[in-house]
């Protein structure tokens, strides 16, 4: 898709080459996991599970405003650990292997409307084995928005900008819905499919205890601070999902990051599918913190190479992996989160307008060619 | 409703682990070294154990390296403990992840699963006149269960173990052997050799008249199960054999999917996915490349390679394998 193929100096030997030295990279991350990881995870459950106890009861007394401010973050807080480092991980079967059934991709629920089950079939399955493939990976601008020069602009798109801010705000309905497939689903013929009513009967089921629990009980059991515990959860729903958007944006959206044709992953090797994930992902960079509260998804590359080591154990593998890039002459694409944002949202206002003439050889083009 | 999508038990748990209701676990309080490679393992149940029966095991849930393995281990403590502990008695064998695990680093607060006390291998509720233990190497512990539970007025015991330094729980034995309480007779096979069950006679005499539980290896039971029905006195003699899974890993084999009830040969390269596929069994799937966990189904026996690594993976209990990147290692059973 791209004007100029940033990987057209491989020859298909190297490119087998590179996917042995990444599955060397994941053997030994494998043959090396153990008492540390597992205690990793548990610690991590269980402080976010005291965090939102702990929040929910300064939450009952939030009439007082530094206990409004102070449960309202630390619910906040709670609620992305337990989406990303948490849910997000889990689910992706990264702890598995501790055979911990209460830890397991099958057993998990998350704090989400979209029930663990078919979020796991839309983002492992088909988001993770067709990463930005236009047309099969619906990532690629969630249906609603135009993220490729090469897809055919519609006056629709002029208002991307704000369906993706009103995205943001409500990520969690839009994901249900997205995994649902929502767009594909609801026209009449399609409706009536019993698999797809079972599946958004589900979707019901999950959101009505959510809404129960954030809007209803908790605010009921808060008594005098009805409304401001309300109010609070509210926030910290909105906080979550304004953040875990951002950090999703980041993973495949930024300027520099590779699209790919339906066509192109026809036959595909092992080597090449690495090679694939390695171009169509960007990563941030940032503190031990900031990798934390984005569920190690910071490292967006290392985890669309290996989707399935445990997440604490990115970072190092990071390393090797960045030294691959070079050794192989690729571009690392990752930045500091404001700039990576920014670059994304960029790109959203950017595709919102039908194409630009390439106007001849300025240095913004060129970087511009390469990038789209 | 208040913890959804969680349940309340998964905060308790965060601070009363044991509690009643709760899922049983336990706490390792102590660990007693017995002999060189045997230790006893003392663990505080939680609140919901109902109590065991002398002569019944435990299985056990511990965490080795991160990944929790079930073993099945004889209770060697008396069923009327006043401090509400029980043990089991654990000899380290080669290679054995977990009986190493608790003899040499299990250490004092550890958290471990239980299962509820199982096991017919008991003492019956009229209390026979004369006893007959017979037992070998680790094969004593569910008998040291029975011995500390309750008192006959004649016990023999004959106990097999390479040498006098190998016999686990001696100094106790022979304390009782000191009050009366037993007669014991010790065959130390590194000197001895294997005890041949026709020595019975010699050594105990009245062997056929005695209720007699037996424990130890195979071919010691084998040989008194052989024994006692030839002399028609088969009634009187209770076995418990220690099912050590070996699982020979090999390359390829007879793959069984038992919930369809379908039985087919594989290769050692073929993923069991597209095995099963084959065979007309309904197999979940996505990705058809590790990535997803969407085609994790349960492996009742045997054992698979991963494709990716090599790695082999045994059947055990809750061991979910991704049949898209395993292939057979041998025959196994696939719940599908
Ligand atoms: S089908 Fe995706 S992991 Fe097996």
């Amino acid at each position: 898709m791209t004007a100029i193929d940033p990987t057209a100096h491989l020859t298909a030997e190297q490119i087998e080459e590179l996917g042995r030295e990444l599955d060397a990279i994941r053997d030994a991350v494998i043959a090396s996991r153990g008492e540390k990881d597992a205690a990793y995870i548990r610690k991590v459950i269980s402080a976010q599970r005291k965090l939102e106890l702990v929040s929910r009861g300064v939450l009952l007394f939030s009439f007082f405003p530094p206990a409004w401010l102070l449960g309202t973050a630390g619910l906040s807080v709670a609620k992305i650990m337990d989406n990303m480092e948490i849910g997000h991980n889990v689910l992706h079967g990264q702890w598995d292997w501790m055979r911990d059934p209460k830890i397991h991709s099958t057993t998990w629920e998350w704090d989400h409307v979209s029930p663990s089950e078919q979020w796991k079939h839309s983002h492992n399955e088909l988001h993770h084995t067709y990463t930005n493939v236009i047309g099969k990976d619906n990532d690629l601008g969630y249906g609603i928005m135009r993220v490729d020069e090469d897809q055919t602009w519609h006056p629709f798109h002029l208002g991307q900008p704000l369906w993706n801010f009103i995205n943001a705000c409500f990520f969690e309905y839009g994901i249900a819905a997205y995994d649902l497939e929502l767009g594909k689903n609801l026209p009449k013929r399609r409706r009536k499919n019993p698999e797809f009513r079972a599946r958004a009967k589900a979707v019901g089921r999950k959101i009505r205890k959510q809404v129960l629990k954030d809007y209803v009980i908790h605010p009921l059991l808060s008594g005098p601070s009805f409304l401001t515990t309300l109010a609070a959860t509210f926030t910290a729903n909105l906080v979550r999902n304004i953040w875990t958007h951002s950090v999703i944006m980041c993973g495949h959206f930024p300027e520099g990051v590779q699209v790919f044709e339906r066509r192109s992953i026809k036959g595909e090797t092992r080597g090449q599918w690495y090679l694939r994930q390695m171009m169509g992902s960007a990563n941030i960079s940032g503190s031990r913190a900031m990798h934390f509260m984005t569920g190690n998804l910071s490292h967006q590359i290392e985890h669309h190479l290996f989707p399935d080591l445990p997440s604490n154990r990115y970072a190092e593998v990071a390393v090797k992996v960045r030294a691959l890039f070079e050794k192989y002459e690729l571009e690392y694409v990752t930045g500091p989160l404001p700039k990576q944002v920014v670059s994304a949202w960029h790109k959203v206002f950017r595709l919102s307008l039908p194409n630009k003439k390439p106007k001849v050889k300025t240095p913004d083009c060129e970087q511009e060619l390469v990038a789209a | 409703m208040v913890t959804t999508p969680l349940v309340p038990s998964d905060y308790l748990d965060l601070v009363s682990p044991l509690r009643a209701g709760a899922d049983l676990r336990g706490r390792i309080e102590a660990v007693h070294p017995e002999t060189g490679d045997a230790a006893t393992v003392v663990i505080r149940p939680g609140r919901s154990w109902r109590g065991h029966t002398a002569g019944q095991y435990v299985r056990i849930g511990v965490d080795v390296d991160g990944v929790r393995l079930w073993r099945a281990y004889s209770i060697t403590s008396p069923t009327n403990r006043q401090d509400g502990r029980v043990t089991i008695t654990v000899k380290a064998i080669p290679d054995g992840r977990v009986s190493n695990h608790l003899v040499r680093r299990a250490k004092p607060g550890t958290l471990v699963q239980l299962d509820q006390p199982t096991g017919d291998f008991v003492l019956p509720l009229v209390t026979p006149t004369k006893v007959l233990y017979l037992t070998a190497g680790s094969g004593i512990t569910p008998v040291m269960g029975m011995l500390r539970d309750i008192e006959f007025d004649d016990v023999v015991m004959v106990h097999c173990a390479p040498r006098p330094q190998d016999v686990i729980f001696r100094s106790e034995l022979h304390d009782l052997v000191a009050d009366k309480k037993l007669r014991l007779t010790e065959v130390h096979t590194d000197t001895d050799g294997i005890l041949d069950i026709a020595r019975l006679d010699e050594l105990v005499p009245d062997w056929a008249e005695r209720e007699t539980w037996a424990c130890g290896p195979a071919g010691l039971l084998d040989a008194a199960e052989g024994h006692w029905a030839e002399h028609g006195v088969q009634e009187r003699l209770h076995t418990e054999r220690f099912r050590p899974s070996i699982v020979v890993a090999g390359d390829g084999g007879e793959v069984t999917f038992s919930a369809t009830g379908m039985t087919v040969d594989a290769d050692g390269a073929t993923p069991l996915l597209d095995i099963g596929e084959e065979a007309g069994v309904l197999m979940p799937s996505g990705c058809r490349m590790g990535i997803c966990f969407g085609c994790v189904t349960p492996l009742k026996a045997g054992a698979v390679r991963d494709l990716r690594t090599g790695e082999i993976t045994e059947a055990e209990p809750g061991v979910l394998i991704q049949t898209c990147v395993s292939a057979a290692a041998g025959p196994c059973d696939i719940e599908r």
